[in-house]
């Protein structure tokens, strides 16, 4: 129950609300133990994007990291927000069933980092 | 020959003359329509009286010793300027702190001139008016002199002049912002747990001691002086909001709940402001005095301890949030460092890779920490910048829906986890980044849904330089965030090869020989 | 027990102030930091006029700390004679 006290009426639109996005949805990605890259980055893109795009946008980022070479594509662990997941890279972000402000944690077991640290 | 002369008035009935004597009810309308403010939140007053200032200031003194302080700050300052001061700060590097500084920091103190502004009208005692209105002009003092004190600096270093236009704009000040536009959007008793509690007690005594010592130790005299003078009111501003919380502990039990609660949030939004402060201290001064982790312990755990044991009488208990800043104490700067470093094209100052002296310092100062997560991955950053090939982590944040940090905290208890947490509300995710901001925003969420978080901005459109056709059928968001932000080129990347590392060296040269 | 404390920016004066809270608080500790010094006293701190006028050489109005003053902790009374900070606990 909120909280919330006020001297008048208080209804605000949320400001990140999907329809302000002009048909784009937000969606954050991670790799999880790597985190060089400090914080996940943001994506807006269209329900109908294909995964692929978003492995597109990982590899421009990820890739400065020396164990982005490394990674067994095979044991990849995915998940969405902490739903495990199997992403299609063919499929739609839709058809793989990811929503707007989604947030993908993206595991390479064995990979932990430069020097084991989780960086 | 002895003569008793009348002795003039004690301080104790100066200050009743002078404060509430010249106060009154109002006849013609209700007190409760003029103050309507100070009943809403749900706190119970049964005595304004009651509420007493312990330095028990009155006007006609403020004025007295304030234009003193400020006399004292300005013959300091033109006599660091007039002998270019500027070139006896340890290295260039240094100035960079100044940068983040006067982005950072003035913007709040005009925050805080117009809540206190705020306090002083809505408060219905005259006690805490007249204490809110002095800590108004305060604020305002401190808004003003730090931009004179560093404008000095402006007219030889990159970086600094677009501060006040990238206040609302820039990604990495939108926590600070974020934190006074929350707290001025509150109440009143709450904005004084916020601020007068949570930001002069416990944040205010971080950055203005200990960074402050720190910028005199590193030859800085005019961040010196303008720093303690500040903090000299500060004195006063913490003893404002403890007499606040006192009082309304004092006057009815049922304050309680909601005083603990906004302890427990501020403690918490104050804790997160100060990430930003812990590297300034730990990575962005040449020459260090105390550790931000020793800073913490001296004036966060000892000195809030101390105020928290004391409250304990009134049932108040340590803050929930107060182990968790204790295990983050040995991380937050390192990770703030991590993040901004990574940002070359997007802070009007300056990063760099600690030198492995200043590496060897931190190892011991971190001896649980440093080596074990921090140390490896600065060195690979080193390894690849001499190399040629300087991270720049290009991609846009994701931020926490109420303290507006990036997402860069490690879940509690394992460091090599990050830390998210989420929230539904009607129907669209709510992300935070620990449980404590979580409950923040599952208290209020209808506040917390409007957050201004910048990268979603950028996205919809909102963040555009003039003249960019937001309706042309190839426009693509974001595409300008350098004119956007109206960031300098040259105040931006590495601080190795930048202008203001080869200035300084050539003036210091000149200013040695002949 | 938890301790009293305050902060000077240090000059001439604030030295005469520090010498006679250490007189007036045997059991002070002093921190010296660069530019400034800090005095912890554990519970209570008490700092009196009549002893910094003896060591400052001149009339002292206690109300002038708020010139050198950085810092503060506990809770504050001050007349004309005595600044004190104290904790309850
Ligand atoms: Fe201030
Ligand atoms: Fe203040
Ligand atoms: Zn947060």
């Amino acid at each position: 129950m909120t909280m919330l006290k006020t001297l008048a009426p208080y209804e605000f639109k949320s400001r990140d609300a999907v329809e302000n996005y002009q048909g784009r949805q937000l969606l954050y990605v991670n790799w999880e133990r790597h985190r060089m890259f400090s914080r996940p980055f943001v994506l807006a893109m269209k329900p109908e994007t294909p995964f692929s795009a978003v492995l597109e946008e990982m590899a421009a980022c990820f890739s400065y990291h020396p164990d982005w070479q490394h990674i067994d594509w095979d044991k990849a662990i995915w998940q969405n927000g902490n739903t495990p997941f199997t992403p299609d890279r063919n499929k739609s972000l839709k058809d793989n069933g990811i929503g707007h402000k989604d947030l993908i944690r993206f595991r390479t077991p064995g990979l932990d980092g430069i020097a084991g640290t989780g960086y | 020959m002895d003569m008793k002369v009348a002795k003039k008035l004690g301080l104790k009935e100066r200050y009743a003359l002078m404060t509430r004597d010249l106060a009154w009810d109002t006849t013609y309308q209700k007190m409760e329509d003029v103050f309507p403010q100070t009943t809403y939140e749900g706190i119970k007053i049964h005595d304004w009286d009651k509420w007493e200032d312990p330095f028990r200031l009155t006007m006609d003194a403020y004025w007295k010793y304030q234009s003193e302080k400020e006399r004292k700050l300005y013959a300091i300052l033109d006599g660091f300027n007039q002998n270019n001061g500027h070139l006896s700060v340890t290295d260039a590097r240094y100035i960079n702190v100044l940068k983040l500084f006067l982005g950072s920091t003035p913007p709040l103190e005009l925050m805080a001139a117009r809540g206190f502004s705020m306090m002083g009208r809505q408060m219905n005692g005259a006690g805490p008016r007249v204490a809110c209105q002095m800590q108004a002009v305060d604020e305002y003092r401190h808004f003003q002199t730090q931009i004179h004190s560093i404008s000095n600096y402006n007219k030889y270093y990159n970086g600094m002049d677009e501060f006040a236009h990238q206040q609302s704009r820039m990604w990495y000040l939108s926590d600070g912002k974020s934190f006074f536009d929350d707290a001025i959007t509150a109440g009143p008793f709450e904005f004084m747990v916020a601020i007068g509690f949570a930001f002069e007690y416990v944040l205010t005594n971080i950055l203005f001691v200990p960074f402050i010592s720190g910028a005199a130790y590193n030859g800085d005299m005019a961040a010196m002086t303008v720093g303690f003078s500040a903090q000299s009111d500060e004195a006063r501003h913490m003893t404002l909001g403890l007499e606040c919380i006192k009082f309304m502990l004092e006057q009815d039990p049922d304050n309680l709940p909601i005083v603990q609660r906004w302890i427990d949030k501020w403690t918490w939004r104050g804790t997160r402001k100060l990430a930003s402060v812990g590297m300034m201290m730990d990575y962005m001064l040449p020459k260090r005095i105390m550790s931000f982790k020793e800073a913490w312990e001296m004036y966060v755990e000892e000195n809030g301890g101390a105020l928290f044991k004391d409250l304990a009488r009134y049932g108040i208990t340590i803050p929930k949030c107060f182990s968790q800043t204790i295990e983050e104490k040995e991380h937050v700067s390192h990770q703030s460092w991590i993040g901004f470093y990574m940002k070359p094209q997007a802070t009007p100052f300056h990063t760099w890779i600690p030198t492995p002296d200043e590496m060897d310092w931190l190892s011991e100062k971190y001896p649980n920490t440093f080596d074990q997560y921090y140390r490896p991955v600065l060195e690979f950053f080193d390894a690849q910048e001499k190399a040629g090939n300087r991270f720049d982590n290009k991609t846009a944040p994701m931020n926490c829906q109420v303290c507006v940090s990036t997402m860069k905290f490690n879940e509690p208890g394992d460091p090599m986890e990050m830390c998210f947490r989420e929230s539904i509300y009607q129907g669209e995710k709510f992300h935070t980044c620990s449980d404590h901001c979580k409950e923040i925003f599952d208290n209020e969420p209808e506040k917390y849904v409007q957050t201004f978080i910048s990268s979603h901005q950028v996205l919809q459109g909102n963040c555009e330089p003039d003249g960019v056709d937001v309706n042309a059928p190839d426009f693509k968001p974001g595409q300008d965030m350098l004119g956007y932000w109206k960031l300098d080129k040259r105040a931006l990347g590495d601080f190795n090869g930048s202008e203001d590392q080869k200035n300084f060296a050539a003036w210091r040269e000149q200013a040695t020989k002949n | 027990m938890s301790n009293a404390f305050i902060a000077f920016q240090k000059n001439d004066e604030s030295r005469c102030i520090v010498e006679a809270i250490l007189e007036d608080n045997p059991n002070a500790m002093v921190d010296d930091q660069p530019s400034m010094v800090k005095i912890d006293v554990p519970n209570r701190l008490v700092i009196k006029r009549e002893t910094v006028e003896e060591k400052i050489g001149r009339s002292f109005d206690l109300q002038e700390l708020q010139l050198h003053l950085i810092t503060i902790s506990g809770h504050l009374d001050e007349t004309d004679d005595e600044f004190t900070l104290s904790w309850n606990s």
